[in-house]
This record gives C-alpha cells, structure tokens and sequence, in this order.
C-alpha cells in the first residue's frame, strides 16, 4: 500500500478493501457488529487470524455449513475468547522459530461486553498481563444481546433490559457501568481505547494503531443494537454520534499510559438526546424517573471531567 | 543446552517427573500450565526444563485451568503440538472446554494425576475427576506405574494425532506421581523418529486456506457431528494397538488394553486400574500360594471402552469383582457399569460384584484385597455395593 493512501484511509479507501467478513451473515438489519469487525480487519496491512468469543458474532457469522469468514476464524466458547487467542499466537511464535509457519500475522478477538467485561474478564486480565501479541475488540453492545437482552456490567444505570426491566418498585439496572476501558488501562499494556462507529475513521485509525504495536491492544467499541436498544434500523451511525456527543460514550485512547482525547464535541449535548430515541430508556423520560435520568448525567459529567483531566484537555 | 537421552538408560524418577521427562522429550510447541496438586509438579519439572533452555517450545503461565484448556484448544487449532497436565478442581474448572477439544478434533495431550474432587475438599488419589470426564470425547488411559506414564506419553501423542481426538493419560496422584521407581528412558532419536511431526488436516494460521473452527450447527447437523466423533472414539480401539506395536519396538513393553495377571486359570478376578492393582498382585501371588485361584484384570485403555476384549478375557470366570475408585452417586460405578455391559450375559457367564475403594484417598491394605477375592471364591454376590475400608 503506497504511504499516502495509508494514511488516508477514508470510506474511499475502505470500499477498496478485500471483503474479510463477507455478507449472507444473520446480524440483525442495522447491527453494529459487522461493521466494527470490517473496520477492524480492514486495518490491519498484514493477514488476519481471527477469534470470537460465544455471542451474537458466533452465532451469526459461522452458521454450519456457511461462513461469512474470508479469514481464519476460531470460536471456542463463552469465557475464554482471550485465552483462545492467547494459545494460537503462542503457536504462531512456536512454529515461526521452527520455520513451519513463515508468514508475518496479526491475531484479533471480537467479544461482546457479555464475554469482556463479565465472564471472559478474567482471561482477558490474563491475556493482558502475558503480553500476547493480539488485539482484543470488544463489541460492547451494553447487555447480553445474544441470549435476549439480560444485563451485563457494561449495562448503564436505568437501562431496561429483561433482567433489569421497568417495574413497579425498580426502574431499569440501579448500578452504573463497570469501565472496562480503565480496567484495561490499569494493565500497562502499549494500547487501549474506546470507540465507536462515529466518526468515521476514529475505529479505523485506531485499529491500525493497535496492530502495529507489539503487545497486547485494546479496543472497546460501542455497537449500537437494533433490536434490543430499540431503535431504527437505520440509525446505527447516528445514535453512536449521539453517544458520543453526549459524552455518553467518549473516544479516547491510552497509548504506553498517555491518556489522548479522540473526540470533544463542539457541544456537550444532555445525556436525554441520547436516551430519547431508544425503547430501552422509554420509561426514563416519564417524569417519576427524572431523578434517575438526573444520577446517571451526574454520573457522565463526572466520568467526562476526570477524563479530561487525565487528557490534559481540561 | 539440551540435555539429550542419548541411549537407554534408568533413572528413579517419581511419576509426575515421568510425565514431564516425557514431555520434555516429545517437545511440544506450547505447553500451557497452571498449578493444582500433585500435577503441579509436571508442570514445575517442565519449567524448570524450560529455565535451562532445553524447551524449544513455548510455555504459557495462564491465570485458570479454564484458560489452560481454552489456550490448548488456540494452540492445537493453529497447528501446534499441545500438552498439560492438570487435576481434581482444575480439570473440573476447564471442564466445557473438555468436550470442545474433543468436538472440534484436537489432538491435545493432558497428563492426569487422579484426585478426589470436592466437596468435601481432598486432595488425595480417587478415580473421581477423570471419571466425571469420560463422556467428554477425551480418549482415556489409566496407568499403574512410573514407567507406564512415561511410556503412554509417548504412545498418547501419536494415538491423538492419528484420531484427531485429545488424549488423557492417568496416573494416581502421589500414590504414583509421588514415589519414587525406576525408570527407563529411551533415546531421544528413538522417540523422535516414533513421533514424527504433527500434521494437522487444517490450520487456524493457514491464512491462504482460510477455516472457520467452532461453528454453530443446528438441530439438522448436530447429530451426525457427534456420531462422526463417535465413531472416531471407537476407531481409536484399532489406532491404539497399531500404534501400541509400533511403540513396542523400541520399549519392548506390550501395549494392550489391559493387563492379565494370573487370569486364564482363575475362578475369581478383581477388576481395577492403577497403582492399587499392584496390591492385588501381591495377594494374588499370596493366595495362589496357598492353592487359591484368583487373577486380576487391570484395564488401561477405559475410553474407548474394549469391550469384546474385556468379555473374552473375563467370560471364564465364576466371580469377579469390580473395584472402582470412584463414586457413580445414586448408581453403580463406571468401571463396574462398564464391565457389566462385557460380561452381561442372562445365560451364563462369571457373576459380578462392585466395590467401591480408596475414595479421598483411603488406604487399601492386602487384607482388604484377600476378603474381595474370598467373597468371591465363596459365591458371596448381591446387586449391591460393597465399600471397602468405610470406618
């Protein structure tokens, strides 16, 4: 790839990719997923070896006897998507000192917030602390979207999903957010950040970033969910715009502890613009669930200050 | 530098050592470990061995078994030569990823050291963890000795690669992972030739060739993979004595599925696998003394499970015993159950008696062995199970 056009890498640039995720997959009209993993894979310069972990990417994209991968891909089960990845790029570097594998690859895993920041936690933690060469994409669709929208911690305060939903004496998931990203952070690894599929580029730019460092990386991209965020199929773009002008969301990355700002809005918009579209928040707008709505802005604006800070954008 | 075994020689080794010689001498590729007594010695031999230099491969210090286990299935799908060794909670812990090794065709390697499984907490030799395992697709060999764990390493390997299926190679933990014997070794060129290399029908890191592994198969496919994976199991009863006859012609060991001790003029035989049918052969030899007609059948391979074998050895017998060291809880347990269905012949054929022993790892003392074998002579059988050494 010429050096101009690498750095380019615009929706231009990105239609002239080789198709690694192919279409015919059972994502859902609007899913965030194929996207974010074509973003990804499209980075990166060397081939592909690829990982899932148990979730609405496996169950959707290898449906025996089809495959939407054009890469190679391995699904192993639900805990342990950064286990699995660790064990094949520990076999690459085997078997390239043996000279049986000669070729030079990247290794990638797409988990869902369910397989990262819950149950696959701890092999992620370990992955991370071992220093495999890979990069960890977690597809963070806010809850467990495969099995039918049951709360994950990545879920937010208020959110209604069928294990949190609204009643009569509890309004949707009383817990705020576990920040996964800082949990990572914490691990002292080259690169992590947060993203997003708004604005274009941001999740391009960063998984090349990602793959070019030697170590583990991280990403954390919000997938907007058609289905279960209740939302138009068409608007996965712009509700992630949304996310991240509320701040909701904010994109930023954390290169060898260097905390970098990717995005500031020109205008912090309330957190209720973001809500607003989604049935998932519908019960948060009745004005009995104002003082929820009022906890979970306090809760953004905390999180966006302390973020500036460390960006040293404050 | 690398140590090398350059021509045979004897060592005194305890068994978990045994397993890690092996290992080191099979050099696989990456050999993900974590510690739970008493395989965490393997593994601890193996790093050291790593320490100095004399691992080619790559060794992967994970933070659970389950990780353990899921980084092997990584590894193995990437075309690498994997082994482990784990246990009791370990192997319970990585246990999911048990049927997927087997279910997505692996040829992994785990080196076993029998013990009791909680609760309540024991850290001491029974049947229990493997047993919980043996429907999982795992192919499945119980060892008595030192010597035997080296040598079925070696065969293990071989035997999995050729059924694109994991192995697990057993061994009671510190009754044979911790005792010192005397063991054999064989010349690495030897073992190296007999290896040979792995050569996997697909790659995860063929880039050119691009596989999907682990994909979903609904209610219209599912089945057949399994009884695709059945039939492999099953196959394996062939590959093993192939590759047994093979192993044989360096070792001078024969490679059956079972072992016969003072069995085809016997009126009454005890069943059992591991260290503890060493007990028995004393007696055996005691009692055969004294004019007594009693023998052992000690079962090595358990998965695939040698039935037409087991029922021609054991057809001629009045009584047998079955001692497992395990519990089937609220049913017989497994090597009885398996046992039954050789010999199960309404007609005629030896009457059974199960026993259940050495659970959490209780003593069995040559008297207990000399009462199986007088019950059986005296025809005392019940449906039931006995218990033997319950205070």
């Amino acid at each position: 790839m010429m050096a101009e056009e690498k750095k380019a890498r615009d929706l231009k640039w990105f239609g002239r990719q080789p198709q690694k995720l192919l279409s015919g997959h059972k994502t859902c009209q609007g899913c965030g997923i194929p996207i974010i993993v074509r973003f990804v894979m499209a980075a990166s310069d060397k081939p592909v070896v690829t990982a899932q972990g148990t979730g609405c990417i496996s169950v959707t994209t290898p449906t025996w006897p089809y495959t939407s991968w054009n890469v190679p891909t391995i699904h192993n089960a639900f805990a342990c998507l950064a286990s699995t990845l660790s064990g094949a790029e520990t076999a690459y570097r085997a078997l390239k000192r043996k000279g049986v594998v000669k070729k030079e690859l990247n290794f990638v895993g797409f988990g869902g917030d369910g397989g990262s920041y819950d149950i696959g936690l701890q092999a992620l933690s370990g992955a991370l602390e071992r220093k495999h060469n890979m990069l960890y994409v977690c597809y963070d669709n806010q809850a467990y979207m495969n099995t039918g929208n049951q709360r994950s911690s990545a879920t937010n305060k208020g959110t209604a999903t069928t294990t949190t939903p609204d009643g009569l004496v509890h309004h949707g998931k009383e817990l705020f957010r576990k920040d996964l990203t800082e949990i990572v952070v914490s691990h002292d690894i080259p690169y992590a950040a947060q993203s997003a599929i708004y604005p274009y580029g941001d999740l391009v730019k960063k998984a090349a970033k990602a793959f070019e460092v030697k170590g583990p990386a991280f990403i954390n991209a919000l997938s907007p969910c058609t289905l279960f965020w209740g939302i138009d199929t068409g608007i996965a773009y712009n509700i992630s715009k949304l996310a991240v002008e509320t701040c909701y969301w904010p994109l930023y990355e954390v290169e060898n502890g260097v905390y970098k700002l990717s995005f500031k809005p020109k205008e912090k918009l309330p957190v209720t613009e973001f809500l607003k579209p989604q049935k998932r928040f519908k019960h948060l707008l009745a004005p009995e669930n104002a003082g929820i709505v009022k906890e979970l802005q306090e809760h953004i604006d905390r999180k966006w200050e302390k973020l500036l800070k460390k960006c040293s954008e404050a | 530098m690398v140590k090398k075994t350059k021509k045979s020689e004897f060592v005194a080794l305890v068994g978990s050592q045994a397993a890690a010689m092996a290992m080191k001498q099979i050099q696989p590729d990456v050999v993900p470990m974590y510690p739970i007594t008493p395989a965490s010695e393997i593994i601890e031999e193996y790093a050291k061995f790593y320490a100095d230099g004399e691992i080619k491969g790559e060794i992967i210090l994970v933070e659970s078994e389950h990780s353990m286990l899921s980084a092997a299935v990584g590894a193995a799908a990437s075309g690498a030569r994997v082994m482990t060794a784990t246990d009791a909670q370990g192997l319970l812990y990585c246990f999911e990823e048990l049927s997927i090794a087997a279910g997505t065709r692996l040829p992994i390697v785990m080196n076993v050291c029998n013990r009791a499984i909680s609760a309540p907490a024991n850290i001491h030799p029974d049947h229990s963890d493997s047993m919980s395992a043996m429907n999982q697709g795992w192919l499945q060999i119980y060892c008595e000795t030192a010597q035997e764990v080296y040598e079925h390493n070696f065969l293990a390997v071989r035997l999995a690669e050729k059924a694109m299926l994991p192995v697990m190679v057993m061994q009671d933990g510190f009754h044979t992972s911790g005792n010192v014997a005397k063991v054999r070794l064989f010349p690495d060129e030897k073992i190296n030739k007999f290896l040979g290399s792995f050569k996997p029908v697909h790659s995860l890191l063929d880039v050119d060739k691009p596989m999907t592994f682990g994909a979903i198969k609904l209610m219209d496919s599912y089945f057949e993979s399994k009884m695709q994976e059945d039939e492999a199991v099953q196959e394996a009863l062939k590959d093993f004595l192939v590759i047994g006859k093979e192993l044989s012609k360096i070792t001078g060991s024969r490679y059956d599925y079972f072992e016969e001790y003072k069995l085809k003029d016997a009126e009454a035989a005890i069943v059992i696998m591991s260290a503890t049918a060493g007990t028995v052969k004393e007696v055996i030899d005691k009692m055969r003394a004294k004019g007594k007609k009693v023998g052992l059948l000690r079962v090595k391979l358990f998965r695939p499970f040698p039935y037409d074998a087991v029922q021609k050895a054991l057809r001629h017998l009045k009584a047998i015993g079955v001692m497992d060291r395990t519990f089937a809880l609220g049913a017989y347990p497994p090597l009885y159950s398996e046992i039954s269905n050789a010999v199960y012949n309404p007609e005629k054929g030896p009457a059974m008696q199960s026993y259940i022993f050495g659970i959490g790892g209780r003593y069995v003392f040559q008297k207990d062995i000399e009462k199986v074998f007088n019950e059986l002579l005296e025809g005392k059988i019940t449906k039931g199970i006995r218990y033997i050494g319950v205070r």
